[in-house]
């Protein structure tokens, strides 16, 4: 791990009590799902992590609990550092508190993960999703979403699949 | 063979109504402009001078549904596209064709999942298909040849009952 990054780890530890890994060179800070608005904001304000480069979700149902990790990935530009911050969150409905206030960024971001995981972000001024329609059901990167696989039609069973598809006939 | 040989050089040629108006559609079918995915790369090397549809009497592509006869879809439709398609295809004036290119347009292809129609005919209705993924442009003329072929067996009577 860089030296300096290693400094700021250190610094969040002591602040936080966070608990953080390393993996090839790169810091990943867990974070708790209640902690994670002042954990940014030190961040952003006191270590100069003025970018949000990346912000994700990950899906690691059943293997891991709890289920889902909520990440923000900052950069700093101004002392060339990576670091990510990882918020694991349980349950079927998930809430993370909105980054809207602290990276305007995070917006966008956080309405897809809403789409896509179905983690909430309470205080998001906009929790529309941004991808699917918005009248779907469920949302299609948990791991537990059914893929909605069609039967393919051959020859042997083509007319058996043919009389209940849905033809749009004008 | 028929009247024009008997009457001679009178610059007069007897036909019926329906063949003259078919004719004339097949002519002048003016595609739209509907490319999804890779197969419009296809699309447009057909369109272009080294196959040239305009032979075939696509002159150009229309970027409005209101000036346009054939709708190519060309690629895959998923969920949140169907509506605009069917949009789409209703602002088309009658007479309206529909050709599905290559096999994501045909039957979904590839992506068997949530997210795309397993084939363009569960939202407008098609009339010819064309294979392939991507299909060559030459498939895509065939294509078109074949509608044609359709356009001109075309019956009035048919037209009148809706």
């Amino acid at each position: 791990m860089d030296n300096k990054l290693e400094k700021i780890v250190q610094a969040l530890q002591e602040k936080f009590k966070t608990q953080a890994e390393e993996f090839r060179g790169e810091a990943h800070v867990f974070a708790g799902a209640g902690q994670v608005v002042d954990v940014l904001t030190f961040l952003r304000d006191q270590q100069g992590f003025e970018l949000l480069s990346a912000m994700t979700a990950v899906d690691y149902w059943p293997q891991v609990s709890p289920r889902f990790h909520v990440i923000y990935q900052l950069t700093s530009v101004a002392n060339n550092l990576s670091l990510m911050v990882r918020v694991p969150v349980n349950g079927d409905q998930p809430e993370v508190p909105t980054m809207t206030g602290v990276y305007a960024a995070a917006n966008w971001r956080e309405r897809e993960i809403w789409d896509m995981f179905g983690v909430r972000f309470t205080g998001h001024p906009d929790p529309r999703r941004i991808l699917m329609p918005p009248d779907w059901e469920g949302h299609p990167l948990r791991k537990d979403y059914p893929l909605g696989y069609e039967e393919p039609q051959f020859t042997f069973n083509y007319e058996e699949i043919d009389l209940r598809k849905p033809y749009s006939k004008e | 063979m028929g009247i024009e040989q008997k009457l001679g050089n009178m610059g007069v040629v007897t036909t019926t109504l329906e063949t003259v108006v078919n004719w004339s559609r097949t002519r002048a079918m003016w595609p739209m402009l509907f490319g999804l995915a890779c197969c419009a790369i296809e699309m447009m090397a057909a369109q272009a001078p080294n196959y040239d549809m305009s032979r075939f009497g696509m002159e150009l592509m229309r970027a409005s549904p209101r000036q346009s006869d054939l709708m190519i879809v060309a690629g895959r439709v998923s969920r949140k596209m169907g509506p605009v398609l069917r949009r789409l295809y209703d602002q088309m004036p009658e007479p309206k064709w529909v050709l599905a290119m290559g096999d994501c347009a045909s039957c979904g292809g590839v992506f068997n999942n949530y997210a795309i129609f397993q084939g363009v005919d569960e939202v407008v209705p098609v009339d010819v298909y064309v294979a392939g993924c991507p299909p060559r442009p030459e498939a895509l003329i065939h294509g078109v040849v074949t509608l044609y072929e359709k356009v001109q067996a075309m019956k009035f009577k048919d037209l009148a009952k809706g």
